[in-house]
């Protein structure tokens, strides 16, 4: 038998899957002997800028086509199960719970796929006024979204706070889990085969004490959604530009109840109303 | 898109060649609204737990006619132990209220809506006794959309679980709201109303310079036999706002006001999961294209900067105009902006009352200042202003940049900046040159470019081909640092319930 290939793990920012600029890696708990990007500040940054641009791309394409490239993730990962399994496994997942959590995690991407054609009439609406005037709301992405993804479950964690974000039209900077970061990067190599734009979802590995309070205070970051329970700081610092601020605080029996991942009103804090007016008149 | 004026006159005066005048001849007799069926008391208590009481600081202070500089009455200093005391009385009453059905809930504030209705013409007056603004405004915007408010809400008391695809919405609990100055009693009606129907119980602070509509609304819920401690209102400074939003037992706090308030208010909040909405300030594009009809925008664009004197967050300050029209719109502007009629705010005839405060008018003093100092024209029509209170002519800067304060900063007066712009992209990204992102304005006659065009700017509420509309179903609020959540509309009410599956606030 040869000797096995290894992968490298890094960062996928913009389409790409760089090193971390800073040079810097660092061996995940769950798998100390892998050395992982240690992704700094500047590839923050750099994540933030290909996010701005990826945002234009996504939210201008057509819902159709939103969720035709959502339900391309979930053929691309049920296509690569075997390796999806893997990475899971390199972050200490049994064997039968890494398949549990990819089903999981396949059922949760092509049940916000179908969503996304289906948002704009469920929280838009046509609102009967005073007057001769034809007034309506529609939903828009709020914009570029930070999300630090839970330490556990590593793929479906990154995946539901992403998905529905995506589906709102918002471009995505997620840090994925600094525990088992392996799954979270893997996604994507599905990512990039699945016509998802470049740049609008990007995910970064390293330490959350080093990212998440960055995340909080960059001005161009619109919105911030963080697994675990509510920190002030956080929010104190996400308030500079009035960043909307969620948490998820979810058990880790809750996070593997698929009908407690999949609600609108996880789509709904991260888009914005904008209501139209206009005369009615021959 | 519809043009409804004559075309031949249009040209006519736009050409500026025929135009039939009085000159000075024939001035509007004097039209004063009475007052003698408003009474005013000389002090006013806090309203907690359903009945006044005096607040514990001993203190009082003053609140003036803007118009007149005269004082009105004495109202209430809350201090820390008082709004702990009102927000104690909404946590008594909130178990009974959230339990009452959704039809009795329902029937208070139909209630609260007709009593409004009922005693329009004492609200308007007094609204414009202590606001300034022009009786015509407080009688055919504020009090009848503050009723309506009410009647709108009242019917969804009943209907919770139509509000959101899947879910079944509880009350939040404990909201303490905080309201501005430029509408009293609209912003109490746009706070207070969803908040019942939701099951909510309230403490609200009332603005410091126009505290007496939401007073007076305290006799509204009195009449209506509202349960004790449903509403309760603390009046008071910032220091008894800075109280309310650090109170440990609220469980949601609704904020209108200025943006760097706002601010601080997302960080008093920070990590106690509190529910939060902020209403704040804006700065919106006004853009009118070559095509639009360009009479009906000189009146859309008055109304979008000199309603209310220019007090509303909302205001259309930024107005652009493309190129090709924009001598002959200013033009226009000019001689429009002549016969605006400022004064007296009770008389029917007038068009401007007064700003609201003395604070107010040094600030918009300022900033007008700036915009003589930074380069820009400016332009104010030959008009008389009383010689007490606190006055400012209509405004107009042109050839402004976007650099210069006065498009950048909102002046929340009575102050219009003009700029240009050649092609659509150019307008909406001039549009989109703001941290604010609350309301825009489009005036063209062709369909698919407001359509194109809205869909770029980045603002919450687009008024295109007219402006300044407000209605109890169409929700407001805005995007960026002009806040989040919305107020009006079932997106208004989603802001007062909890929702089973959804993520914490922070």
């Amino acid at each position: 038998m040869s000797v096995p290939v290894r992968k490298t793990y890094k960062l996928y920012v913009g389409g790409k899957f760089p090193r971390s600029e800073s040079g810097r890696v660092f061996q995940p708990a769950s798998n100390d002997a892998v050395n992982v990007a240690r992704g700094s500040r500047k590839d923050l940054r750099d994540a933030i800028g290909a996010a701005r641009s990826g945002l234009a791309k996504w939210s201008g394409s057509t819902a159709y086509l939103r969720g035709q490239i959502l339900y391309r993730l979930a053929e691309m990962l049920e296509s690569r199960r075997d390796g999806m399994v893997q990475e899971l496994r390199v972050g200490g997942v049994a064997p039968q719970a890494a398949q549990r959590e990819l089903d999981h995690a396949i059922a949760l991407t092509t049940w916000y796929a179908g969503l996304c054609d289906k948002a704009q009439s469920l929280l838009g609406s046509q609102n009967a006024v005073q007057g001769p005037f034809f007034n309506f709301s529609t939903i828009e992405p709020t914009g570029v979204i930070a999300v630090i993804a839970p330490e556990k479950p590593a793929l479906v964690g990154t995946l539901a706070l992403t998905l529905p974000l995506l589906v709102g039209g918002n471009a995505v900077v997620a840090l994925v889990s600094e525990h088992a970061p392996f799954a979270g990067l893997a996604l994507g190599e599905v990512m990039a085969a699945s016509d998802v734009p470049a740049g609008a979802a990007n995910l970064l590995s390293g330490h959350r004490e080093e990212l998440a309070s960055e995340c909080a205070k960059h001005r161009d970051i619109d919105g911030l959604l963080v697994a675990g329970p509510p920190d002030a700081a956080l929010t104190e610092a996400a308030a500079d530009n009035v960043k909307r601020v969620r948490f998820c605080d979810l058990s880790s029996a809750a996070w593997s109840k698929p009908e407690r991942l999949r609600s609108l009103s996880w789509v709904e804090p991260f888009v914005e109303t904008k209501t139209l007016w206009h005369p009615v008149a021959p | 898109m519809a043009k409804t004026e004559n075309k031949s006159s249009v040209s006519r005066r736009g050409a500026g060649k025929r135009e039939l005048s009085f000159g000075g001849k024939w001035q509007y007799a004097k039209a004063p609204e009475s007052t003698d069926h408003v009474r005013i008391e000389d002090r006013y208590g806090l309203f907690i737990g359903g009945a006044w009481v005096r607040p514990k600081t001993g203190k009082y202070f003053a609140t003036v006619n803007p118009a007149t500089e005269k004082k009105l009455a004495s109202v209430a200093q809350a201090g820390k132990k008082d709004v702990d005391t009102a927000v104690q009385a909404a946590k008594k009453a909130l178990p009974a209220w959230r339990k009452l059905s959704g039809d009795d809930r329902a029937r208070y504030l139909f209630r609260i809506a007709r009593i409004l209705q009922e005693r329009a013409r004492e609200f308007a007056v007094l609204e414009t006794l202590d606001n300034g603004k022009p009786i015509k405004e407080t009688r055919d915007v504020d009090v009848p959309l503050a009723a309506q408010h009410f009647f709108y809400h009242a019917g969804w008391a009943d209907k919770l679980e139509l509000l959101f695809p899947g879910e079944k919405p509880e009350p939040v609990g404990v909201v303490g709201q905080i309201i501005p100055w430029n509408f009293p009693l609209l912003m109490a009606a746009w706070k207070i109303a969803p908040a019942l129907a939701a099951g909510n119980t309230v403490v609200i602070k009332p603005a410091e310079t126009s505290p007496l509509t939401a007073l007076r609304l305290c006799e509204v819920f009195e009449q209506a036999e509202l349960p004790p401690g449903v509403v309760n209102v603390v009046t008071g400074d910032g220091s008894t706002g800075a109280h309310l939003v650090r109170h440990p037992d609220l469980n949601k706090v609704a904020f209108t006001g200025s943006t760097d308030v706002g601010k601080e208010i997302q960080k008093a909040v920070a990590g106690r999961s509190v529910d939060l909405t902020l209403e704040l300030g804006g700065k919106a594009a006004h853009l009118v294209f070559e095509d639009a009809a360009l009479d009906q925008a000189v009146e859309g664009v008055m109304r979008g900067i000199f309603f209310n004197q220019g007090h509303v967050c909302c205001a259309g300050s930024r107005l652009i105009v493309q190129e090709s029209v924009h001598d002959l719109f200013v033009r226009k502007l000019k001689r429009r902006m002549g016969r605006i009629r400022v004064g007296d705010p009770l008389d029917k005839n007038t068009d401007m009352g007064a700003i609201h405060s003395s604070e107010q008018l040094r600030r918009i003093e300022g900033l007008v200042q700036s915009g003589v100092d930074e380069g820009a024209s400016l332009f104010q029509p030959a008009c008389e202003l009383p010689r007490t209170g606190y006055w400012f002519a209509p405004t107009m800067f042109t050839g402004v940049t976007q650099s210069h304060r006065i498009a950048r900063e909102e002046i929340f007066g009575p102050v219009l900046s003009v700029s240009t712009f050649r092609t659509p992209e150019e307008a909406v990204k001039k549009a989109n040159d703001t941290s604010y992102g609350l309301s825009a304005g489009i005036w063209t006659d062709k369909g698919a470019r407001i359509l194109w065009m809205a869909s770029r700017m980045r603002a919450g509420v687009i008024w295109n081909n007219t402006f300044n509309r407000f209605d109890a179903a169409s929700p407001f609020g805005g995007y960026q640092e002009s806040g989040f959540g919305r107020e009006g509309g079932r997106q208004g009410l989603r802001a007062y319930v909890k929702l089973s599956s959804g993520l914490l606030p922070g």
